[in-house]
């Protein structure tokens, strides 16, 4: 286990803003209230929907991974409502910078569910065109994406647009250069960005106390930029939250900083073995406030979800699942000399020349007895 | 036909490329209302607005990393980085972001940025000032490096730069910039020679002398002062580091027999240890001698006092001419 200086929980001192609780129950939010005021029932079973499937989406990529179909998969369980409640805040013309992990907030954005795991297989590099659906690939260098979505909102402010983008980042990447650069940079020239940190209290198997001895929230303040602390398992709160930065940038308000208190359920990556540095009383704690079983009793409660809806739902996980399953395993692997296509984009000499010697090296087995 | 300094040269080419392309926007630290610490840049914020030459807060990593999210929306980005020395912050960007980020996603997304980096000694500078960093990003794929020699290229190199899709690390000879040349401003972009091609500057039949940025001058003079000793030496100017024009480097070498490769910076890994490499790979039956480098050293970059020693000038550049040619020279003797 870690050293004990560096606590595992969030550090205190900040507001966490809820609106249904671990429980089930509706709260009230003085300032969130007013964001979700139109949120009905539908919504809220829409929500429900989405984190049930991309739950299933993560089972699936999971069960590929241990069966030798994807080389790797980083987990989103436990996050579910992090992701969901984000990315339903946004429209479609907001610019999203993800990490390797906002892979349900891909899926939502409409990226094919093979492409997705292209990556992941080690047959592409990337599964989405990031134009066709306003989401640039997963960023693997952390924190390196905050800067990309705070010049990409400098863009919007100089064209006078009234749009913006977001950067995801986690409790990491708050101790990377990059990210402070960016939230100076946001600052500065009031960019329209939102910096959504899911502080998922573990970077790989470094506690967030490590990177941090004060919320994570409220060192947006150091740079100026309004900030709040969200209950990241809450998806109602953070739609909320991400509504309120959003209005914030597309009304000239400039940046905003988002920490959603969540809790990463699984390993960092299919590679990782998360029993060498924290305990089960953690993760029973943290199981006990799981993102979807509170929805759900405050669906079922409210009388908005029945046994019968549930079940449809369950169906259309389990449905895009094997559609996952059955675009992941029919990828094809790709040809030798893609290697060395894009690079550049325009000729250049010396790479062609390298291609054209693997080529003739390739073609040197033609004919040859096998 | 102009009459410019290399700085007025650039100067022309970023307000030219600025004018034809309203998505062509600078960013960079003291570029706007100071015109740059080297005055590049002087004027343009007057001109078009500090929302296209913007002025930057001091790092160097947001600069690069704020520029391809601007790629991202559609602009075209010219990065200044204000010294060589001062690259390194930026670096990660460069290499893991600028270089990669078309081949990441199947050519959907482009990175037309053109970093511009002042770069060399011989200007009594302190440490972080007189660098030669070009090695890194020559070495890492999907970036273009380019050198410009004289305000002609610098002026039309600078505008292939911007136009290019690909991202371009732009080297500025600092030594030179007061260096004056003719610039036709209005020869459009289609008549010049191409960004990735090397140029003959002073035709030679008895060795190959390859050199680019600041030291194309040095070696220009060394091929006169060679002259008068009846040794022909043919001078070419890379301008383009990444991808180097092997096709330019090897029918001269081949007609010449041997190749003398002149950079300020470590010889280590160096463009001449590829240049060596590559030329005796395609032309070992062509060479009469094995090639020279005449290059900086492996060292920090010395106090200035000392650069002198650290720059390869006309001398120590003849006696490696002298060395391929078999002559006597200050190596004579020594064994391998």
């Amino acid at each position: 286990m870690n050293d004990s200086r560096h606590g595992t929980t969030v550090p205190a001192g900040m507001h966490m803003h809820h609106l249904i609780t671990a429980t089930g129950e509706r709260t009230s939010d003085e300032l969130l209230d007013e964001f979700v005021s139109d949120v009905d029932h539908v919504t809220l079973r829409g929500l429900y929907r989405d984190m049930l499937v991309i739950r299933r989406i993560d089972f699936e990529a999971t069960a590929l991974q241990r069966q030798g179909q994807l080389a790797l998969w980083p987990p989103l369980l436990g996050q579910e409502a992090a992701q969901i409640g984000s990315v339903r805040a946004l429209d479609p013309e907001d610019f999203i910078f993800p990490t390797y992990r906002e892979n349900g907030v891909a899926y939502i954005r409409g990226a094919n569910l093979a492409g997705i795991m292209s990556t992941w297989r080690g047959s592409a590099n990337t599964g989405w065109d990031p134009h066709e659906f306003n989401m640039a690939t997963p960023q693997i260098i952390i924190g390196a994406q905050t800067l990309h979505a705070t010049g990409y909102a400098m863009g919007i402010a100089m064209e006078g647009k009234e749009s913006l983008s977001i950067a995801y980042l986690g409790d990491g990447a708050t101790s990377q250069g990059d990210v402070h650069e960016s939230l100076v940079f946001a600052a500065s020239f009031q960019a329209p960005v939102i910096f959504f940190c899911q502080n998922n209290h573990w970077a790989i198997s470094e506690p967030v106390g490590l990177q941090s001895h004060l919320p994570l929230a409220s060192r947006a303040s150091g740079y100026g930029i309004p900030s709040l602390q969200v209950d990241g398992n809450d998806v109602l709160a953070v739609l909320a939250a991400t509504r309120w930065a959003a209005r914030r940038a597309r009304t000239g308000g400039g940046p905003s900083f988002i920490e959603a208190v969540t809790y990463r359920m699984g390993p960092h990556t299919t590679a990782d073995d998360p029993t060498r540095y924290r305990g089960v009383t953690e993760l029973e704690e943290w199981a006990a406030k799981d993102p979807l079983t509170r929805l759900r009793s405050y669906l079922f409660n409210a009388g908005m979800l029945d046994a019968e809806t549930e079940a449809a739902i369950a169906a259309e996980a389990d449905a895009v699942a094997a559609e996952l399953r059955d675009g992941c395993i029919n990828l094809p692997d790709p040809e030798a000399l893609s290697a060395f296509e894009n690079v550049y984009v325009d000729p250049h000499p010396v790479l062609d020349r390298q291609r054209e010697e693997y080529r003739r090296y390739l073609s040197s087995f033609e004919g040859s007895a096998s | 036909m102009s009459k410019l300094s290399l700085t007025q040269a650039i100067n022309a080419g970023l307000r030219k490329a600025m004018e034809d392309d309203p998505k062509v926007v600078l960013l960079g630290e003291d570029i706007g209302t100071l015109g740059g610490v080297f005055r590049v840049t002087d004027g343009l914020m007057k001109d078009f607005g500090s929302h296209r030459v913007i002025d930057t807060p001091l790092a160097e990593s947001a600069i690069i990393g704020t520029a391809v999210g601007l790629a991202y929306r559609g602009f075209r980005p010219v990065c200044e980085i204000q010294f060589d020395g001062f690259i390194y912050p930026g670096f990660d960007q460069i290499v893991s972001q600028v270089a990669k980020l078309h081949m990441r996603t199947h050519g959907q997304v482009r990175m037309p940025l053109t970093i511009r980096v002042p770069f060399g000694g011989g200007i009594g500078s302190p440490e972080h000032h007189s660098e030669s960093p070009e090695a890194y990003f020559v070495h890492t794929s999907g970036l273009r490096v380019i050198s410009p020699s004289s305000p002609q290229d610098a002026y039309t190199m600078l505008r292939q730069a911007i136009a290019s899709d690909d991202p371009v690390l732009y080297f500025e000879p600092k030594r030179r910039y007061h260096t004056k040349g003719e610039v036709d401003l209005a020869a459009p972009l289609s008549a010049a020679p191409e960004m990735g091609s090397a140029r003959v500057v002073c035709a030679g039949t008895d060795v190959t002398l390859v050199a680019y940025g600041p030291l194309v001058k040095t070696a220009m003079d060394a091929a006169s002062a060679a002259a008068d000793e009846g040794i022909s030496i043919e001078v070419i100017d890379l301008r383009s580091l990444s991808p180097l024009d092997y096709p330019t480097l090897i029918e001269s070498v081949r007609r010449t027999g041997r190749l003398v490769i002149a950079h300020e910076a470590g010889k280590t890994m160096g463009l001449g240890a590829e240049i060596t490499a590559t030329v005796t790979e395609r032309c070992f039956n062509y060479l009469e001698s094995a090639p020279v480098r005449v290059t900086g050293f492996d060292i920090p970059y010395p106090p200035s006092k000392l650069e002198k020693h650290h720059l390869p000038d006309l001398d120590r550049i003849l006696d490696g001419v002298d060395r391929a040619l078999g002559r006597t020279n200050s190596q004579t003797g020594m064994e391998d």
